[in-house]
């Protein structure tokens, strides 16, 4: 019996293919949240897709995810098998928690997926288009309550770039954080707020259904037919994104491994259907030009952290 | 169609004998994972996700209903039999469960919670599935300011569990008040009271200290009092099953608590554990037994589960008509749902009107399996009491710390060269602060509670008082406020005015009895 059971793990062990990288993902982030569905999602894109034989998901929650990010730099140093998901908010949340761990502590490997911001108010909103919300920020820039994520977020980022294009006083903004954009949704319909900034997704079906009238999404391309800001006459673009990223100290050889196989994995049907469903858009950057992208967005994110005061 | 005929559709087909099993391997699951501390029902249904990517939707969406029910019902039955709380909703529990547990009425207390689980979640999804569309309206009308007079209402009412001295329980509520400050500061993004402790960053887990101070403070307890001091925990005393004087106590509670748990789950940024803290200070105050309270009242157990269940239920309010999860769970159920092409939100009940039946005939099966697995349990559950105390509390001490370990266990703190988990620290510091409280005679429950609830307050009040520039009007603006102080008010002013009123009637009787 007991050889038998020998001989089962021997084989199977054996059967496993030798080229596919066990690989192990660490969301920075509570089950059920963006980097968590992502996470999950790379999991069941590269073990359906064959890239991987084995995927495990870890999730270590907490402050815009740098916890995560303090404990895999440190911990995962030269492990080919470890891999963290992570994003723009983490940029922002880097800077603000003076985290001692930043992004230059891990290797960045691919940016894949993003969502652009929307700006909506109530149905019922005296605010009919972008150009009437600039007037009122710029009569009275305290009288404009923004509901959106975490302080520092992307959200937040967005609201002191759109008050600094208009020439507002960003440290003026009346950001109200919530601790997601679903509780900042309910401010919004409830009329607490003057608008709410987060990603189009959460605020998506109450468009879709009336509730909500968007005013502007915040990318560089219209979503479903509303304008973006650069056509509504305020210079900024900003998109939150999702990226993945590899531990320190590993070889270039590597890199390119990890890289090939996640751009195996951006290309596979199963992503692409994964993606549908989720309502992400796919935003695949990879090497060097990620690189630049990643480099400007921590310039810019600094820039405008420390215009709104929370960045010294 | 009518909402009958849709909840018939759905339960026909919720009834196939294959949604049944899946239903049932929902429960046993989540029971069996609940049990565990540290691996929450959110968890629980992010690992199983992937499984029911192969069922069809309303197979799957059983399962998880399943899955949610069951997870709670098991962080109830170790709250009851072991005092370790596996998540905030369950503290309550463990306040009168425990005590009845260790009188030998473990088995009317796991009794209750079970069939007062199944009568609220029975009370809360008929609500979810005729006035969901109406109960969202009143959630949403809720303003930071009317928050903050809930909180104010809640502080009030939380007195209920301060034990016999009003000053301990202060004393107690401003430690949990203080412990709430730590971490990062959600309206500016810095960090407070965190010492350059990365891990304190998120502030202090709620699960953690609860389990710290009931379970590992209770310990330290035990094993610092005198070996000869005898054994007062007994296994089971009477009957394992509730007597008839336990059913008169138990319902009208269950349905009180079904009451207060339903709406309170609904609100957007209410939290389910709020009403079960809700539901005791109702029960303490309407109880005909005031004396049992603290030493293991029916009623004190049978409130706040049904509470419990009935704000789980709640919750599904804001994630099926706005899209809003409300908790981690209701977060993986809306990936769940996206999975299938469908997005919650005004126009699902028209759009996807037969899945979204479905779902909520699914939660009464689903409710139902709960009780047909766990009533016959119970038995058996309570054995676990009749283990001889040293290994008893060495089993406690194990499973405390393994579930620490499996919620956070990363290895992040160091000392020189020595890694250690810095959540275990914690849970071991704040169990010897559970023992000193415990020693000196302060009650457990305000500092849990005012963790929790420190928090809420004081983010609601900022909110209210940014989005009106800072003019406090705004605090007792909107008729939802001020009816909320209102009822603050009453709460300490009438049991003030009967007191003295009281007083005034032992006078005069005093006087007479001198004619």
């Amino acid at each position: 019996m007991n050889k038998l059971l020998l001989a089962a793990l021997v084989s199977s062990a054996i059967a496993v293919p030798a080229y596919a990288a066990d690989y192990t993902i660490m969301a920075p982030a509570a089950p059920g949240g963006g980097w968590d569905q992502t996470a999950r999602s790379m999991q069941q894109a590269l073990t359906e897709e064959g890239i991987s034989s084995n995927v495990q998901v870890t999730n270590v929650p907490g402050a815009g995810g740098t916890i995560g990010l303090a404990q895999f730099a440190t911990q995962e140093n030269g492990n080919p098998n470890a891999l963290i998901v992570g994003g723009y908010v983490m940029v922002g949340a880097i800077l603000t928690n003076a985290s001692p761990v930043s992004l230059e502590n891990v290797t960045p490997i691919a940016r894949l997926i993003g969502e652009s911001d929307v700006i909506v108010v109530p149905a019922n909103s005296e605010l009919q288009t972008m150009d009437d919300l600039v007037a009122k920020l710029k009569a009275e820039p305290g009288a404009v309550s923004w509901a959106g994520g975490s302080a520092g977020g992307v959200d937040h980022i967005a609201a002191g770039l759109i008050a600094k294009a208009v020439g507002v006083d960003p440290t003026q903004v009346n950001y109200i954080a919530y601790s997601g954009g679903g509780e900042a949704l309910a401010a919004v319909l409830g009329g607490q707020v003057t608008v709410g900034i987060s990603g189009y997704g959460e605020f998506e079906s109450q468009i879709a259904a009336g509730e909500l009238r968007a005013l502007a999404v915040t990318g560089s391309d219209q979503v479903e037919g509303i304008p973006t800001l650069k056509e509504s006459g305020v210079d900024v673009n900003v998109e939150n994104w999702r990226m993945v990223a590899a531990a320190p100290g590993i070889t270039e050889e590597q890199k390119a491994s990890i890289t090939a196989d996640i751009e195996k994995m951006a290309n596979s049907d199963t992503w692409k259907s994964i993606l549908e469903t989720n309502g992400w858009t796919d935003m695949y950057m990879a090497g060097d030009e990620f690189k630049a992208q990643l480099e400007s967005d921590i310039e810019s994110t600094t820039a405008v952290l420390k215009d709104v005061g929370l960045v010294q | 169609m009518d909402t009958f005929g849709l909840l018939a559709n759905g339960l026909a087909a919720a009834m196939q004998w294959q949604n049944l099993i899946y239903a049932f391997i929902g429960v046993t699951l989540g029971t069996a994972v609940g049990v565990l501390p540290g691996i929450g029902p959110a968890l629980t249904v992010a690992l199983l996700l992937p499984v029911t990517y192969r069922l069809d939707p309303a197979g799957s969406l059983i399962m998880f209903a399943g899955i949610y029910y069951g997870g709670m019902y098991g962080g109830s039955t170790t709250s009851i039999l072991l005092n370790t709380p596996g998540e905030s909703a369950s503290i309550v529990t463990a306040l009168e469960g425990n005590k009845m547990a260790r009188k030998g009425r473990g088995g009317p207390a796991l009794a209750t919670a079970a069939i007062g689980s199944f009568v609220a979640g029975l009370i809360a999804t008929l609500a979810l599935a005729f006035v969901a569309p109406w109960v969202v309206r009143i959630a949403i009308a809720f303003g930071p300011a009317d928050y903050f007079a809930l909180m104010v209402l809640a502080f009030i009412t939380v007195s209920a569990a301060f034990g016999d001295s009003p000053l301990r329980g202060i004393t107690a509520l401003f430690i949990g008040l203080g412990l709430g400050v730590i971490g990062i500061d959600l309206q500016t993004g810095q960090a407070r009271l965190s010492f350059g402790i990365p891990d304190l960053l998120d502030g202090i887990e709620v699960t953690t200290l609860a389990v710290a101070l009931f379970a590992i403070g209770e310990t330290l307890a035990i094993a610092a009092t005198s070996a000869n001091v005898k054994d007062e925990v007994i296994a089971v005393k009477g009957s394992i099953w509730m007597t008839l004087e336990d059913w008169k106590r138990s319902w009208p509670a269950w349905l009180r608590g079904g009451f207060i748990g339903f709406p309170i789950g609904a609100m957007p940024a209410g939290g389910a554990e709020i009403g079960t803290f809700f539901s005791y200070a109702a029960e303490r105050r309407l109880t005909k037994h005031p004396e049992e309270f603290g030493e293991g009242a029916i009623e004190g157990v049978a409130g706040p589960e049904a509470a419990n269940n009935a704000s789980a239920a709640g919750t599904l309010v804001p994630l099926l008509t706005l899209g809003l999860p409300t908790s981690a769970t209701a977060a993986i159920m809306l990936a769940g749902f996206q999975q299938f092409g469908l997005q919650p939100g005004p126009l699902l009940f028209t759009s996807n009107a037969s899945l979204v039946w479905a779902l909520i005939a699914s939660l009464l099966v689903a409710n139902f399996m709960l009780l047909v697995l766990n009533l016959p349990l119970i038995g058996l559950w309570v054995r676990l009491l009749t283990i001889p105390k040293p290994w008893l509390y060495s089993g406690i001490l194990l499973f405390a710390t393994l579930g620490t370990l499996g919620a956070n266990g990363a290895m992040s703190g160091s000392l020189g060269p020595i890694r250690f988990s810095f959540e275990l620290m914690m849970l071991l510091g704040f169990g010897i602060l559970g023992y000193v409280l415990r020693r000196f005679g302060y009650p457990i429950a305000p500092v849990v509670i005012g963790l929790i609830l420190g928090p809420l307050a004081e983010q609601q009040l900022r909110r209210a008082l940014a989005i009106s520039q800072g003019d406090p009007v705004v605090l007792v603006h909107s008729p939802l406020a001020i009816g909320l102080y209102i009822v603050a008010a009453a709460a300490v002013l009438v049991p003030l005015y009967l007191r003295l009123r009281g007083k005034g009637e032992v006078l005069r009787q005093l006087a007479a009895d001198e004619d």
